[in-house]
C-alpha cells in the first residue's frame, strides 16, 4: 500500500510544479497547437487527400501521436534534472518505494498528456476535424495516445537516468524522437519515401499508432503503406503489442537504473 | 556503543581502474560526531554514500545502529538523515512544500507533516522564506532547508556531506550555528569537511582521509599537537625585520622563519590572541608598525603536510559524477 502512497505523493509533486510555473503548462500545450494551425494551414491547402473534410482529418491523428511521442523528451529530461541537482539521492536515501519516484514521474507527465491532448482536440474541432465514429471510439483512441505516451515516457526515464550529462538528454530524446515521428505515416503518404524507409515506416510504432488513430476516429488510413502488411493491416494490435513490448523492456530496465543511480 | 561502523570498505570506479576507496575503516561512538577531513577525491562523498545505502562498495562491510546497509538498505534509510552537497530539493517548489511533501514520503500523515514542516522551518530560521520557492533562497538558507529536511523523522543517526562547501563565510557561520544546535541535541553525526577548522568547530573527533584510506584519527587537539597549532604571522618593513625576528622569537618561544621576499615573520604559537596582543605591544614599544599581522589556524595543507609530508592533493576522479550547484570551492 505504502507504494501507492509514495507514488501518488511523487504525482501530486509533479502537478504542484506544474502550478508553480504555469509557463510550462502553457507552452507545453500552446506549442502542439501551433502545430495543428500549420500544419493545417501551410500544408493543408496543398496535400490532395481525396478524404472528404479534407487533410486537418488525417492530420490530426498525426498531430496527436507525435505530440505523445514528445512525452519521451518530457520524462528524460525531468529525471536528468532531479539527478542533476542530487534530488534523486534525497529520494533513494528515504525509507519509500523504490519505484515510487520514476511511476510517480511517468505517471505526472501522462497527466499531463491528457491537458495537452485536451486542448489539441478542441483546436482541432475549430479548424474542421470531425471524428466520425461517435465519442465511445474517439475516447478510445485517446486512450491509446495516452497509452503510447505512457510507454514511451519509460524510454525517456531510461534515458535520463542514464545520461551523464543533463545537455545531452535532450539532444538524444530530439534524435529519436524526430525521425520516428517523421518517417511514418502522420503527415504525408509513405508511399513517396524510398523503399527501404517505406518498409521502416511501415513496422515504425508510430505509423501502427496513427493508423489506429485514424481507424478509431472513423477515417481510411490514406497515408498508410503496403496493402496486406500486418501492420498496416492490424494496426490496433500491432500498437497494443508495441506498448507492451516497450514497457516490457524499459520498466525493467529503469528501475534497475535507478536503483543504481549515479553509482 | 558504536553507531556507524565500516570495515575494509573497498570500492572501484570505471571497471577497477580508479580506487575510491581503499580498505577504509571507521566508527562512530553513539551521540558524537565524527568529522571525516580530506581533500576532494580522497574518497569522503562515496563512504557517506555507502553508509547511508546509495551505493554498494565492492567488498567490506558497514552497519548503522547495528543495521547492515548492504543487507537491510530498507530499515537503515528508515533511521538516518542525509543531507549532501547538492541541497537536494526541488528548486520549484517552496520551502514548506518541500518540507511537507518529504513528510509525507516519510509516512507523517498529512497534519503531521505539516506541523513538523512548521516546526523545522521555525527552527532553522526558515519561516518567512516558507512560501519561496527554493530557487529564491541563498546557498545559506537552501543548506538549511536541505538539512530541515534530512531531520524530518529525527534520524538515529545523521550524515552531512560537506555542509558548507560553496557557502560563503557568513552562511558557513550560520551553518556552524544550526549544526552545533543539533549535536547538543546528542545526534549521532558523520560529517565530511575539506576545512580542518570546521571539523575543529564540530567535531569531537577527526578522521583524515586521503586516496581512500584513514590516515590519521584523533580529537581535534591531538591532530593539532601533530599539525603544529596556530601561526602568527607578522608583515613589517624592511629595516624591522630583524628586531620583529626576536620579537616574535621571544612570544613564540620557538625561533621564527622569515620568509624575506614578503618580508614575512612566522611563528608557531599556543596562546592564540593573547600572544597576538603581546606580539602587538612589543613592536609598538620598539616603535614598529605592522603592515600586516594576524593568527592563521593550520589549513588542510598544513595537516596533509604534517602527516603525510605532501600537500592534499585533489584527485581527479572525484567520486560518481553529479555536477552541478553546490559547486566544490577550489582551495
Amino acid at each position: 500500500m505504502s507504494a501507492v502512497t509514495d507514488t501518488y505523493i511523487i504525482t501530486r509533486r509533479q502537478l504542484q510544479l506544474l502550478t508553480r510555473v504555469p509557463e510550462v503548462l502553457i507552452f507545453s500545450t500552446i506549442q502542439p497547437i501551433m502545430f495543428v494551425l500549420l500544419f493545417r494551414y501551410v500544408f493543408g491547402g496543398s496535400i490532395q487527400t481525396g478524404q472528404p473534410g479534407g487533410y486537418v482529418q488525417l492530420l490530426m491523428p498525426g498531430i496527436f501521436v507525435q505530440t505523445v511521442a514528445f512525452t519521451l523528451a518530457g520524462t528524460a529530461s525531468g529525471l536528468a534534472e532531479d539527478m542533476k541537482k542530487g534530488l534523486i539521492d534525497r529520494f533513494r536515501s528515504l525509507p519509500i518505494s523504490q519505484s515510487a519516484l520514476v511511476v510517480g514521474r511517468t505517471l505526472g507527465d501522462s497527466l499531463l498528456n491528457i491537458v495537452v491532448l485536451t486542448a489539441m482536440g478542441l483546436t482541432g474541432l475549430l479548424v474542421g476535424w470531425r471524428p466520425s465514429s461517435g465519442i465511445g471510439h474517439v475516447l478510445l483512441g485517446f486512450l491509446f495516445l495516452l497509452g503510447f505516451g505512457y510507454a514511451l515516457s519509460w524510454i525517456g526515464a531510461f534515458v535520463g537516468l542514464s545520461a551523464k550529462d543533463f545537455r545531452v538528454v535532450q539532444n538524444v530524446s530530439f534524435l529519436v524522437t524526430f525521425p520516428l515521428t517523421f518517417l511514418s505515416n502522420a503527415f504525408a503518404p509513405t508511399t513517396g519515401m524510398p523503399r527501404v524507409l517505406q518498409y521502416f515506416a511501415e513496422w515504425n510504432p508510430v505509423s501502427t499508432m496513427v493508423a489506429a488513430c485514424r481507424e478509431l476516429f472513423g477515417l481510411e488510413n490514406q497515408f498508410g503503406a503496403t496493402a496486406g502488411s500486418f501492420p498496416s493491416e492490424h494496426p490496433l494490435v500491432t500498437s497494443l503489442f508495441y506498448m507492451v513490448l516497450i514497457m516490457a523492456i524499459f520498466v525493467p530496465l529503469s528501475l534497475r537504473k535507478y536503483r543504481k543511480a549515479a553509482g | 556503543m558504536k553507531s556507524v561502523i565500516a570495515e575494509a570498505l573497498v570500492k572501484t570506479y570505471d571497471k577497477g581502474n580508479v580506487k575510491a576507496l581503499d580498505n577504509l575503516n571507521l566508527d562512530v561512538e553513539e551521540g558524537t560526531v565524527l568529522g571525516v577531513l580530506g581533500p576532494n577525491g580522497a574518497g569522503k562523498t562515496t563512504t557517506v554514500r555507502i553508509l547511508s545505502t546509495l551505493l554498494r562498495p565492492d567488498s567490506g562491510r558497514a552497519t548503522v545502529a547495528g543495521i547492515d546497509v548492504i543487507k537491510n538498505p530498507d530499515k537503515v534509510r528508515e533511521i538516518i538523515g542525509l543531507s549532501g552537497q547538492y541541497a537536494a530539493v526541488d528548486e520549484i517548489l517552496t520551502g514548506y512544500d518541500n518540507l511537507v511533501m518529504f513528510g509525507q514520503l516519510y509516512h507523517l500523515g498529512k497534519k503531521q507533516s505539516i506541523a513538523r514542516a512548521n516546526e523545522l522551518l521555525e527552527r532553522f530560521s526558515l519561516t518567512d522564506a516558507a512560501k519561496r520557492p527554493i530557487k529564491n533562497y541563498s546557498g545559506g538558507m537552501r543548506r538549511r532547508l536541505d538539512l530541515a529536511a534530512s531531520l524530518i523523522v529525527k534520524p538515529k543517526v545523521l550524515f552531512l556531506d560537506e555542509p558548507t562547501t560553496g557557502l560563503d563565510p557568513r552562511g558557513r557561520q550560520e551553518m556552524w550555528g544550526v549544526i552545533q544546535e543539533l549535536v547538543k541535541g546528542g545526534v549521532t553525526l558523520l560529517l565530511t569537511t575539506q576545512y580542518l577548522e570546521e571539523a575543529d568547530q564540530l567535531a569531537d573527533e577527526i578522521a583524515v582521509i586521503d586516496t581512500g584510506k584513514v590516515i590519521a584519527r584523533g580529537t581535534s587537539d591531538a591532530l593539532k599537537k601533530q599539525v603544529g597549532g596556530e601561526r602568527l604571522e607578522v608583515v613589517v618593513d624592511q629595516q624591522h625585520v630583524a628586531k620583529t625576528v626576536e620579537i616574535v622569537s621571544a612570544v613564540s618561544g620557538h625561533a621564527a622563519t622569515v620568509d624575506e621576499g614578503l618580508r614575512l615573520i612566522m611563528a608557531p604559537v599556543s596562546t592564540g590572541s593573547a600572544a597576538l596582543v603581546e606580539v602587538l605591544r612589543s613592536l609598538d614599544n620598539a616603535g614598529i608598525h605592522a603592515l600586516d599581522i594576524g593568527l592563521k589556524r593550520p589549513s588542510l595543507d598544513d595537516v596533509f603536510l604534517a602527516l603525510t609530508g605532501h600537500v592534499a592533493e585533489e584527485h581527479k576522479e572525484e567520486e560518481p559524477v553529479l555536477t552541478g550547484r553546490g559547486r566544490k570551492a577550489k582551495k
